[in-house]
């Protein structure tokens, strides 16, 4: 919470106290303002706080255990198809989410283990290759294993997900009492936002926690961080099989509120857009991912809605797509970024490598 | 047994277009300890190059020999790639060579995508069908077992091709100089060698052999479009690990083995599996050779690096 304070521009270190208060004003009334500029903002602002989920998990491998995962979409689309295996019509089971959720980012965590025990002696460019390697393997069963016994239902994907029930309250039903209507897309954006409040209170504790500066002393030295007794081996693990609990259970969340999971939402260029939002933000840092992941959602949407209209105006025709801007943006981000201001937007304080100073953190 | 054959015919049509590949990944780890991810996407430019070439040549002249259309068009990709590879260098990778080494691998992946981007804006999103040139139909020297005057001309390119870079490497001053800053940047240029221009130009022969690949590829398969780069990228990155990367003749070795295993396990996994799985899976062969490698012998067929530098 600190570092997002100090992350507004002018009042963050001038007034932290205004700024704490105008982020939790924001956070709680950014859905009305999104509203005012129609439905398909809400949207995206959904799926924004979904990518925080995803940025933060990463963060927790990249930034802070300093392993470069390439493959991390993977475990989001584990999580995706737990949901859509049990709770779909695909194969007729319709399990609450509270069974689902759970398993969903069990498996997940299970395939960060999977992943995590070949690659443990890799470092770097190397992991990086190999965690890539992973996120395709997957990325192409999901594709295929439609053959000889339907599973995953190729290409097509699956349809028709249940959406979330919580105990009998389902949020994909806009709420009305009387005459007020609360659309679900609000219900939606408060819940996931519930969620990502807890992963990061949560990181935020994990950070500071022994693990967390376990997982520092490893990424600055893994030989250092051996000598002194951490097992080098259990805290990747854990870091691998924590990152990917996180984007399991976004998976899961991914598809209940999709409603509609295929492959082609898990390519590669997921991966790389994460792991852009991780780095335009700033590695290791709670803060960079949540700013990383909302800009960089958010902005690919206000180009496409400002350069289609200026590409029409000046050319008579739509040249670049939204598609190919979000490519464009996405890769200039992390090109620039790495040569121009290679800590992020929000650079992370060396204060977690000194104990001195952790206490008062959180 | 025809299967066989014809596999790895296949497979070693296949190898030579990633050993040339693979030598480009091969030589700037060599130098820099630097995965080029871009190194794929600087073969699908250039096999986009020279298919606009192509097309713009059989407008202006239709009676040209095929041969020579396509010789020309290879005249222009592999300069275009050239100036590629050396400003990729130039702007980017250069200004991080004392950075951590996350900061140049995620350029690189950055940059693989800025240049798929912009093939994209320029080329489209459509499969282009690239002009075969060279007659496709097949010969069958063994009864039973196809090879087209295409493949044939594949691979006697690329051997001519590997020969001249390794007497390059091996024969000339400026090879030695290549070695020298491969050993030790800081002693070569104690020695008078320029190291920046020598890794300049590293970049420079990579990228022409990989405008060569780009074109072998795409006449091979009849197809271009602006992804055609990144899994044969990936793919001869992983022959130059399986080959021992930062060694030439590894990552010939390892481009052809790879090629070959792909190719026969493509042929035979649906048998192997009892239908389970078939040959829309071949692509996961390089990815678990790459793990295989690395996890049991790192250092590459031939090789003597570690894989153990952060």
């Amino acid at each position: 919470m600190n570092e997002l304070i100090e992350a507004v521009p002018f009042l963050g270190k001038r007034n932290p106290r205004l700024a704490k208060w105008l982020i939790i004003i924001l956070a709680l009334v950014a859905p009305l303002i999104a509203a005012y500029f129609g439905r398909s903002w809400m949207r995206i602002l959904d799926f924004a706080l979904l990518y925080m989920m995803l940025a933060l998990g990463l963060n927790l491998v990249v930034g802070f255990a300093g392993l470069l995962d390439l493959g991390y979409i993977a475990f989001y689309a584990v999580g995706a198809y737990t949901w859509a295996f049990l709770a779909s019509p695909h194969f007729g089971v319709h399990m609450p989410f509270w069974i689902v959720l759970p398993l969903g980012a069990a498996f997940a965590a299970l395939a960060g283990i999977i992943l995590g025990f070949p690659v443990l002696r890799l470092r770097g460019d190397y992991l990086a290759i190999v965690t890539l390697g992973f996120g395709e393997i997957v990325r192409i069963f999901m594709n295929n294993l439609n053959h000889p016994v339907n599973i995953t239902n190729g290409p097509q994907g699956i349809n028709a997900l249940d959406s979330l029930n919580l105990f009998g309250w389902n949020l994909a039903q806009s709420l009305s009492f009387g005459d007020f209507k609360i659309h679900y897309l609000y219900l939606y954006y408060y819940f996931f936002l519930l969620c990502v409040i807890g992963s990061i209170v949560f990181i935020k504790r994990l950070q500071i926690s022994r693990v967390g500066r376990a997982w520092a002393a490893m990424r600055d030295d893994e030989l250092a961080a051996k000598a002194i007794g951490i097992n080098v081996r259990n805290m990747k693990l854990l870091a691998f099989s924590l990152g990917a609990t996180f984007g399991g259970v976004a998976g899961g969340l991914f598809g209940s509120f999709q409603g509609f999971v295929s492959p082609e939402s898990f390519s590669l260029m997921e991966s790389i857009a994460v792991l852009t939002m991780v780095v335009f933000g700033g590695m290791g840092n709670i803060a960079g991912a949540i700013v990383g992941a909302l800009a960089l959602t958010a902005l690919p949407e206000i180009l496409r809605n400002i350069a289609l209209p200026v590409q029409e105006a000046l050319f008579g025709t739509v040249i670049l797509d939204p598609e190919v801007l979000r490519m464009l943006l996405l890769s200039l981000a992390m090109i620039l970024m790495m040569l121009l201001r290679p800590a992020g937007l929000v650079p992370a304080h060396a204060r977690y490598s000194r104990p001195e100073l952790l206490k008062g953190g959180a | 047994m025809e299967t066989l054959l014809q596999q790895i015919v296949n497979g070693l049509v296949v190898g030579s277009v990633y050993a040339l590949v693979a030598l480009g990944y091969t030589m700037v780890y060599g130098i820099l300890g630097l995965i080029n991810f871009a190194h794929g996407e600087v073969v699908m430019i250039g096999a986009l190059t020279a298919l606009q070439t192509l097309l713009i040549l059989m407008g202006v002249a239709p009676d040209m020999a095929p041969l020579l259309k396509l010789a020309i068009a290879v005249l222009v990709a592999m300069p275009v790639c050239m100036i590629l590879g050396f400003l990729m260098e130039r702007l980017a990778y250069r200004r991080l060579r004392n950075a951590p080494r996350l900061a140049p691998l995620i350029t690189a992946i950055g940059m693989s995508f800025l240049l798929q981007t912009l093939a994209m804006i320029i080329w489209g999103r459509n499969y282009h069908t690239f002009p075969q040139l060279i007659s496709t139909t097949p010969m069958q020297p063994i009864p039973g077992v196809f090879v087209t005057p295409v493949q044939v001309a594949i691979v006697i390119v690329s051997a001519l091709v590997m020969a001249g870079l390794i007497l390059l490497v091996t024969k000339t001053r400026l090879g030695r100089a290549m070695r020298a800053t491969a050993e030790n940047h800081r002693v070569a240029s104690l020695m008078g060698v320029d190291t920046n221009a020598i890794i300049g130009l590293t970049f420079i022969i990579g990228a022409g052999l990989a405008a060569v690949a780009g074109v072998m590829f795409a006449s091979n398969y009849g197809i271009a479009h602006y992804a055609m780069g990144f899994m044969p990228g990936l793919k001869a990155f992983t022959a130059a690990v399986l080959g021992g990367i930062g060694n030439l003749g590894g990552a010939m070795l390892g481009g052809i083995v790879l090629g070959l295993v792909e190719a026969v396990g493509a042929g035979y996994i649906e048998t192997m599996t009892f239908g389970f799985l078939n040959s829309s899976y071949q692509d996961i062969f390089a990815f678990v050779i790459l793990g295989i490698v690395l996890i049991f012998r790192p250092t590459g067929l031939l090789g003597e690096r570690v894989s153990d530098r952060a």
